[in-house]
């Protein structure tokens, strides 16, 4: 169990357009992620999920309010220092993108080589570890066009994972994939997530995933209107589970 | 290729891996700089064919200083020169000798093809004025209506310009008269002329008779050894107080006449705009290939920047793909470039051929502009927006 916190939000809203056109997305949203939790984040579509994520991703500037990641600011964060923070995070993301030219094996290597001075030998034991742990490793030279949806998706996660990421932030990682794949990422995500104590922020729609998550915020309209400890936080009651979220 | 490049940017070779993922693509690709290569091969090619076309009839000829009228912006151009002027400048000590050169051009009918020399017209007594290769040769010229033809002229079968022998003499009409050509030397066509000729300066004024012997083309000097070319230039700007002549070194005269003729003659400009088109084109190429295959993966550069990659990876990606692109689209390049021009030199005996200096030059260039072809790709790169991705 830690206390660590990992990623601190408080009083954010962020809006989009100009003019009169100006709108606001989220309203003052508070948030506290700790270090191995597993956070869900639920809401209908247009209810500011997706754009909590990137904020918290390092992926849009912060308006207003404030988002502190692994102890840094990211209001007024300069570029540089954000590129920085993004290679101690990992992303999974709905289509997975992983790049079309390169095989399974190499598309993780990126997720090592982000890192300068990797070594390249130690990148590739690296990723076919990864992929190994994904179940992938007689696919490790299959291009994604060769592989099925499932198959695809784990790839995406050994390489978010395979840099040993603080935090993993997933965009509706099981949303193109039937019931088994998409209990087969999810098991993996959180089964590797807690073996290294990484956080993650998953944005779903997908009820069938909720009984893995420590704990559940539902937003609406851009606030969130409850946060509920999960059914996998229900067993850290009973020694089974690290970490911690809350909303204020 | 891929070992190389990894070893190069020390990563995975991410440029090479999607330019080649769609082989087609990479094809044509390719095919696009090797097409821009050889346009600017053979612009090149005629460009220098041109320069050594235009520097050849100088080397026949040995001197120090050349005297011309003002506008004689090239051997075959330009106004008489007074042969006073020569007499004149013996009046310098360090002047040696002097000749008179004449110039004009002289077609030969064939029936079915002209020749058209361009014939010089010299002092037989003076065989310190020509190339060695000429010298030999220059006593023959003593006799009327004797000349020395180009064995490399145009239109001329090498048989038949072998077989010319001071014993087996070659005779043929030419603006009116009979001349007799006793012996030959390799010149080579030009674009002026077809080849050339070298008759007695009595010949030449027998072929052109509305010509004075007291007005050549150009005033030719030599110097005694050690003397200072420039010094005496000098000087002979007071003794030859003319102010419709240029005194020049011969040198000079070689590269006034070469400036001149790739700047101010239309050919050279045609020529020099090809070379110039034929870079555009292959600037073009590449940026649309290069440009294309960013936008192509925005989604996956959106992916890599969201990873924590920094702008000088992509930077290094498209770099990688034009240096891919440059230096294989070089090969075939230069291999139709060598075969085109080897195969027009064959046909139109220009001096038409490829040199490593040429090669070296164009595959410098292709390299440079394909780099910053790929530097202005990578402007596009700004609209991989990771946030877009969610």
């Amino acid at each position: 169990m830690s206390n660590e916190t990992v990623l601190d939000i408080r009083v954010l809203n962020h809006w989009f357009g100009s003019g009169g056109a100006r709108k606001q997305a989220l309203f003052d949203i508070d948030m506290t992620l700790e270090r191995g939790s597993f956070t869900v984040l639920m809401g209908p579509s247009g209810s500011g999920k997706t754009t909590l994520l990137t904020l918290a991703g390092c992926l849009r500037g912060v308006e207003e309010g404030s988002v502190r990641l692994l102890g840094h600011e990211l209001r007024d964060a300069p570029e540089a220092e954000l590129t920085l923070l993004r290679r101690r995070l990992g992303f999974i993301f709905q289509a997975h993108n992983l790049h079309e030219s390169l095989t399974a094996l190499q598309n993780v290597v990126m997720g090592v080589q982000v890192r300068p001075g990797v070594p390249d030998g130690l990148a590739r034991l690296a990723a076919a570890r990864a992929l190994d742990l994904v179940g992938l490793s007689d696919r490790m030279n299959y291009r994604p066009a060769n592989l099925s949806g499932g198959q695809k998706q784990r790839v995406a996660v050994a390489r978010a994972l395979v840099g040993n990421p603080a935090m993993v932030l997933a965009d509706e990682p099981t949303a193109a994939l039937d019931k088994d794949s998409a209990a087969d990422v999810i098991d993996l995500l959180k089964r590797l997530g807690a073996a290294r104590g990484t956080t993650t922020l998953l944005v779903t729609h997908d009820n069938r995933i909720l009984d893995r998550a420590d704990r559940i915020l539902t937003l609406e309209d851009g606030r969130i209107v409850s946060s509920d400890i999960g059914p996998a936080a229900t067993r850290v009651d009973h020694g089974e589970q690290t970490g911690t979220t809350s909303s204020h | 290729m891929r070992r190389l490049l990894q070893w190069i940017f020390g990563r995975l070779p991410i440029g090479w891996l999607q330019l080649t993922h769609k082989r087609g693509r990479f094809l044509a690709a390719l095919s696009g700089v090797a097409f821009a290569n050889v346009l600017v091969f053979v612009q090149l090619g005629i460009m220098n064919s041109m320069a050594t076309a235009t520097l050849k009839p100088y080397e026949l000829f040995e001197a120090d200083i050349m005297i011309s009228a003002a506008d004689a912006n090239a051997l075959a151009e330009g106004s008489n020169v007074a042969r006073q002027w020569m007499l004149q400048a013996f009046a310098d000590p360090d002047v040696v000798a002097g000749m008179g050169l004449f110039v004009g051009n002289a077609p030969w009918d064939r029936g079915d093809t002209d020749i058209t020399f361009t014939t010089f017209g010299i002092d037989p007594g003076q065989p310190g004025f020509v190339a060695p290769a000429i010298a030999g040769d220059l006593a023959l010229l003593q006799v009327q209506d004797v000349a020395i033809i180009d064995r490399l002229a145009r239109g001329l079968p090498r048989d038949e310009a072998a077989a010319i022998r001071p014993q087996t003499p070659l005779s043929f009409e030419t603006q009116g008269r009979t001349l007799t050509a006793l012996d030959t030397f390799a010149g080579g066509g030009g674009f002026g002329g077809d080849g050339y000729m070298f008759v007695s300066d009595q010949t030449f004024l027998s072929l052109f008779p509305a010509r004075s012997s007291a007005a050549p083309d150009h005033i030719l000097l030599r110097l005694r050894p050690g003397a200072d070319a420039d010094a005496t230039i000098a000087r002979l700007g007071t003794l030859i107080s003319a102010d419709d002549l240029r005194i020049r070194s011969y040198d000079a005269a070689a590269q006034e006449d070469l400036r001149y003729q790739q700047t101010q003659r239309p050919t050279g400009v045609i020529f020099g705009f090809g070379v110039l088109i034929g870079v555009l084109v292959g600037l073009v190429i590449v940026y649309q290939v290069l440009s294309a295959d960013v936008a192509d993966h925005l989604r996956e550069y959106a992916t890599f920047k969201a990873m924590g990659y920094g702008p000088r990876f992509f930077l290094g990606i498209v770099v990688e793909e034009a240096l891919v692109l440059g230096l294989l689209g070089f090969l075939p390049g230069l291999a139709v470039g060598t075969a085109i021009l080897t195969l027009m030199g064959a046909i139109t005996t220009l001096p038409l051929s490829m040199t490593p200096a040429m090669a070296l030059m164009v595959f410098i260039g292709t390299v440079v502009f394909s780099v910053l072809s790929g530097v202005i790709a990578t402007r596009r790169l700004s609209a991989a927006d990771p946030a877009d991705l969610f």
